[in-house]
């Protein structure tokens, strides 16, 4: 007995240490994942030419030098932070909802992206003319907020239940889905056909002004998150427990809220909707390292960057010259190594 | 201490038919009292007004101060609260719940010396060989002792424990009880338990309340309340007293026919 009274702290850090491991190698994967999505693209460039471009970009061809800087950099950077953001709002989400299934896709957030994107192509018109390709990113930000303020106000009639949110979230995803599907029925086939494409999800159109906004939200929201990464914690418990324990439950459901509903509406406006990040990074996180915030949600960070990153690796390998969606192959690629981790889990993570 | 003067309270929907009313009672430090009644009679309402997690009407004070003056974070750190549901579905190891006990004031990195509070709590309760195992894999009983350690954590001023005992088998009832009882006296904690177990009400508790009928029926030590009236009359059992180990026993001989 003695000798395991000793070993329970030795236990605890050891834990924490292999946690704090776990989010290094996750980042070497990221890095990895993005130095090959660099190099690889309809022209392959080297391993040595790639690092020389980017750290000592005057010595290397014009060439080179736009295809990394100009053309790949930003999609790169776009899928690493895209991926992160999505993966910290989904696990902030299942955990405010108290629900593993709980997504910015499954919320319907992303279908009210979905359908302000359908809009702005079909209605677009004279806007379109005054403010350019950034219509199109602008509408679906606007929309995909207005879908969490429905969530939000509806929720309040009920103290912000989960169940509740979750519901409603649920219905409200139905509801632009259908309204989308209105607006495709009765748009021209061209205009079609750019839907789809925003619909699919795609990384090329990132440039470096989309790609600072991305990471600009990040540095902001991710610090506020993390923050509050105990009072999370003990949110896991249970509302009642949590408020007996000194967290204001109400006060944190709607700050994280709020900041997930930013994450994920800038997140979705500029590459489109990609569902299974926000559902799966988490899942991945929750298996390796538990729900003791402070390692969940940076790891949920680095594996929906990692998996987005390495998506777009892929995308860009089956498709020869040309880049697949990467909203379709984050599905295709990602669900049979999702499965696989469900079940080798000895853990029961579903209620 | 606590001091409560005209708690009512109704679930929602309800209001004409009040749980509590007018409730009136005082708990002191330095003693354990329990709340007894039948089922449904409103033993945790009272505990979750306490705690602030209910909102009736009427005042409740802790330490001579109003809970409604009281931050979230303040409250909780004056009071324990141990939940009657211990169930958990949490992906959270023994050692990381019994940590959030002390939730409002965990620093990002936690410090040795939680870390010393957390392993002696647990020692001192027999968990620490379930420390690194997770909360869902443990039975009732221990999830209970676990959720036990989590509220003693903190060392509060008022300790709040909703059927402490419910799913602890023989010896375990005995040990909690035990500790209770040695830690209400040398840190003049304010305890107040609901309790069924009316052998240990009789062996270890300082003051009873009876509930009846949303009104307090008696107050007082347990050897003047735990009579075969009162049993009767809440339980509506008809009970033998036997006096054993210098405390009273109850004996059911048959449930009491009201005619």
């Amino acid at each position: 007995m003695q000798a395991n009274a000793v070993a329970v702290i030795q236990e605890y850090k050891e834990k924490s240490r292999k946690r704090f491991l776990l989010i290094i190698i996750g980042l070497c994967i990221c890095a990895v994942s993005f130095i090959s999505d660099i190099l690889i693209g309809p022209s392959w460039l080297t391993l040595s030419e790639t690092i020389t471009a980017i750290f000592q970009r005057e010595i290397v061809p014009v060439t080179t030098k736009v295809i990394v800087w100009t053309l790949r950099m930003p999609a790169a950077l776009m899928a690493l932070g895209v991926g992160a953001s999505l993966g910290i709002a989904g696990a902030s989400i299942q955990t405010i909802l108290d629900n593993p299934l709980a997504s910015p896709y499954t919320l319907g957030i992303s279908a009210g992206a979905g359908f302000g994107a359908a809009l702005a192509v079909v209605f677009g018109g004279f806007l379109s003319e005054i403010i350019g390709t950034s219509l199109v990113p602008i509408y679906a930000f606007t929309f995909s907020i207005l879908t969490c303020m429905l969530i939000y106000f509806m929720g309040r009639f009920r103290n912000l239940a989960p169940e509740t949110m979750l519901l409603c979230g649920l219905g409200l995803s139905f509801l632009f889905q259908s309204l989308q599907s209105l607006l495709q029925y009765i748009s021209s086939p061209e205009a079609l056909q750019s839907i789809v494409f925003w619909l699919f999800g795609s990384l090329a159109k990132a440039d470096w002004f989309t790609v600072a906004i991305i990471y600009v939200v990040l540095l902001v929201i991710v610090p506020l998150i993390l923050a509050d990464a105990w009072k999370l914690t003990a949110l896991k418990l249970g509302d009642e427990k949590a408020s007996s324990l000194g967290v204001n439950v109400e006060k944190l459901r709607i700050k994280i809220f709020i900041l997930i509903s930013l994450l994920t509406s800038f997140a979705v406006c500029f590459v489109g909707v990609i569902g299974f990040i926000g559902l799966a990074g988490p899942h991945v996180a929750r298996i390796l390292v538990g729900e003791d915030q402070r390692f969940f949600i940076p790891l949920s960070a680095v594996f929906g960057a990692a998996i987005l990153s390495l998506a777009s690796v892929i995308s860009k390998l089956v498709s020869h010259g040309a880049m697949l969606p990467i909203g379709i192959v984050t599905g295709l690629i990602g669900v049979p190594f999702y499965f696989s981790l469900i079940f080798r889990s000895q853990k029961r993570y579903l209620k | 201490m606590i001091e409560i003067s005209k708690l009512s309270f109704g679930y929602k929907g309800y209001m004409s038919n009040k749980i509590l009313n007018e409730i009136n009672m005082t708990a002191y430090p330095g003693e354990i009292t329990a709340i007894i009644g039948a089922n449904g009679i409103g033993k945790s309402t009272i505990l979750k007004n306490i705690c602030g997690l209910l909102k009736g009407s009427g005042d409740i004070k802790i330490c001579g101060k109003n809970i409604n003056d009281y931050s979230r974070k303040e409250l909780a750190s004056h009071i324990s609260y141990l939940s009657q549901d211990t169930f958990s579905s949490a992906l959270l190891s023994v050692f990381e719940v019994v940590l959030l006990g002390r939730v409002a004031r965990l620093a990002n990195n936690v410090s040795d010396d939680e870390l010393v509070l957390v392993r002696d709590v647990l020692c001192r309760l027999n968990l620490e060989k379930y420390a690194s195992r997770n909360i869902g894999e443990l039975s009732g009983g221990q999830r209970q002792l676990v959720f036990i350690a989590q509220a003693l954590l903190k060392n509060p001023k008022v300790l709040i424990m909703d059927e402490p005992t419910s799913n602890l088998d023989l010896y375990y009832q005995f040990q909690i009880m035990n500790l209770l009882k040695e830690l209400t006296v040398t840190e003049q904690f304010t305890t107040l338990v609901s309790l069924h177990q009316l052998d240990l009400v009789a062996r270890f508790t300082d003051k009873v309340i009876v509930l009846n009928d949303g009104c307090v029926y008696d107050y007082g030590m347990p050897e003047k309340i735990l009579t075969a009236k009162t049993f009767r009359d809440v339980y509506r059992m008809n009970t033998e007293i036997v006096n054993k180990c210098g405390a009273a026993y109850v004996i059911p001989i048959s449930q009491y026919k009201d005619l």
